[in-house]
């Protein structure tokens, strides 16, 4: 079964309709890349997943539980949607990262509110009561997973573009989402920096992390995919294989989209 | 030499009046400005025009006028005198009236502020299922605190000095105990209370460079 199903998503700016009835799904263990021109509505795409936008229209779906519904007022509440956020994750094209805070603590942040309000709500029982120092011990083994156990003391204006990124990732990774989102996350870097990034993403592949990965790299695309879509103007013009969709595109719209990138 | 030491005591006594009205008027108009800047800045369009209207109003009127306004309109217009009377009344009339004006412009440079935190940042902080308290506090705050260090310092430091304007409504500060000499012959207290001011922005200056070196070890 999929694990995430967006169904008739749709999504207008004023009188621009940016989103059209957008219908796609997900296998548990799949990535899933999205590929596109500037403007075609990637971003708003998982802006809508992660919640950032409400949708005009559209159901979302995670393992089955019906999570968004524009017809069912009672998924819409804000304490609610706080909650279902956390099935995704979502990793900016500018990193975003805190700068007041280390990369450990980038990471730790958020999964330290959590677990306080967990403990705050279900006193008691200690042997339930989730070990901050557990947190922390979770996040340095993250980092250590992007190549970075060196860096956890650091703050971002002192990490590389490429570093920040993969400190990025590994705080979206700390709350276990079902479902990672990459908002072309090596668009902002230099190209030489690229590549580390981009490694850190295929070994999460390998390790079958479910992802959705917005990018402008088609090797990369073909390579670490899955399935790919094409999106066109806020249509789903084109989806398939990755292989099959970057090598073979079917659809005329697509040959002229992947023309651009033919150097690689 | 020791009608010197007299008067500067009488002068020192003075300071205390002005040092006293920059405390408080910082302790009331600080939070009161995030206020309004929250009110600025408020979706609801009628409630950020009015707080618009007011910051403009306020901010286009000289603190000297606003101050005589505050001490004789109530008076004049109504009949009451709801500052109390006396030497605490008028000091109390100043104090409202600096808290007025200066949390018209802390507020605009808390909104200033507030507003030049990326986006992005409160985004990171959504998807991560942090509430809006938690992101206000755990992540916008310090930046936003780091960020109007520099302006708040120069707003600060022009406080102590526009305390001397509360003697206007004959509140009894520095300035006017020293001007009292002048008739006399002395000119030299009046002199003299530029040394107070200067210790004090001296101080001030330490202590903001103090914090702003607190808040080196990231950057925004
Ligand atoms: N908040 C917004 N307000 C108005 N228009 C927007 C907003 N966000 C995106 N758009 C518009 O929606 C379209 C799709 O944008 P986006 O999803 O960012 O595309 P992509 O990520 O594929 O480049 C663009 O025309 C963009 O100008
Ligand atoms: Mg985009």
């Amino acid at each position: 079964m999929a694990i995430l199903e967006a169904e008739n998503i749709s999504k207008s700016f004023g009188k621009a309709e940016v989103l059209k009835d957008v219908t796609f799904s997900l296998e548990q263990g799949h990535a899933l890349a999205i590929i596109g021109s500037s403007g075609s509505g990637k971003t708003t795409l998982l802006r809508c997943l992660n919640f950032l936008e409400r949708p005009d229209g559209g159901v979302i779906r995670v393992k089955g539980e019906v999570l968004f519904d524009t017809n069912d007022p009672s998924t819409q509440s804000e304490a609610q949607i706080r909650k279902k956020r956390l099935h995704f994750g979502l990793v900016f094209q500018s990193f975003n990262l805190f700068p007041q805070y280390t990369a450990l603590q980038n990471i730790t942040l958020a999964s330290e509110l959590l677990a306080k309000e967990q403990n705050k709500k279900d006193p008691g029982k200690d042997n339930k009561r989730i070990d901050l120092k557990e947190i922390k011990e979770k996040a340095l083994v993250l980092l250590d997973q992007m190549g970075l156990a060196d860096k956890a003391g650091l703050h971002p204006y002192q990490l590389s573009g490429g570093q920040q990124q993969r400190v990025a990732i590994a705080r979206a990774l700390a709350l276990e989402p079902d479902i990672l989102c990459f908002d072309e996350p090596t668009s902002a870097l230099d190209p030489e920096l690229t590549g580390e990034v981009l490694r850190v993403i295929r070994s999460l592949a390998e390790k079958k992390t479910t992802m959705t990965i917005v990018t402008h790299e088609m090797a990369f695309a073909r390579d670490v995919a899955d399935e790919v879509i094409f999106l066109d103007d806020g249509v789903i013009v084109e989806r398939g294989k990755a292989v099959d969709v970057i090598e073979n595109p079917q659809q005329e719209r697509t040959r002229q989209f992947l023309s651009r990138f033919s150097q690689d | 030499m020791d009608e010197i030491l007299v008067i500067i005591e009488i002068l020192a006594k003075g300071f205390l009046v002005n040092s006293r009205l920059f405390l408080l008027t910082l302790l009331f108009a600080l939070p009161l400005g995030l206020v309004i800047s929250f009110g600025s800045m408020s979706k609801v369009k009628s409630v950020s025009a009015v707080t618009k209207t007011i910051v403009w109003v306020v901010r286009g009127i000289p603190l000297l006028l606003l101050l005589l306004i505050i001490y004789f309109a109530p008076g004049l217009l109504w009949g009451i005198s709801p500052w109390g009377t006396g030497n605490s009344g008028r000091f109390n009339a100043a104090v409202i009236a600096f808290v007025i004006n200066y949390a018209c412009y802390f507020s605009e440079i808390f909104r200033g502020g507030i507003q030049s935190i990326p986006i992005g940042q409160t985004e990171a902080g959504q998807v991560l299922g942090m509430t809006k308290g938690q992101i206000f506090f755990k992540i916008t705050l310090l930046q936003v605190i780091k960020r109007i260090v520099p302006p708040m310092s120069n707003e600060i430091i022009t406080l102590i000095k526009d305390t001397s304007l509360a003697r206007l409504i004959s509140v009894y500060e520095i300035l006017m105990r020293a001007q009292e000499y002048a008739p006399r012959g002395l000119i030299w207290p009046l002199f003299s209370t530029g040394l107070f001011f200067l210790a004090f922005v001296g101080f001030l200056s330490l202590l903001f460079g103090w914090f702003e070196r607190k808040l080196d070890y990231f950057k925004v």
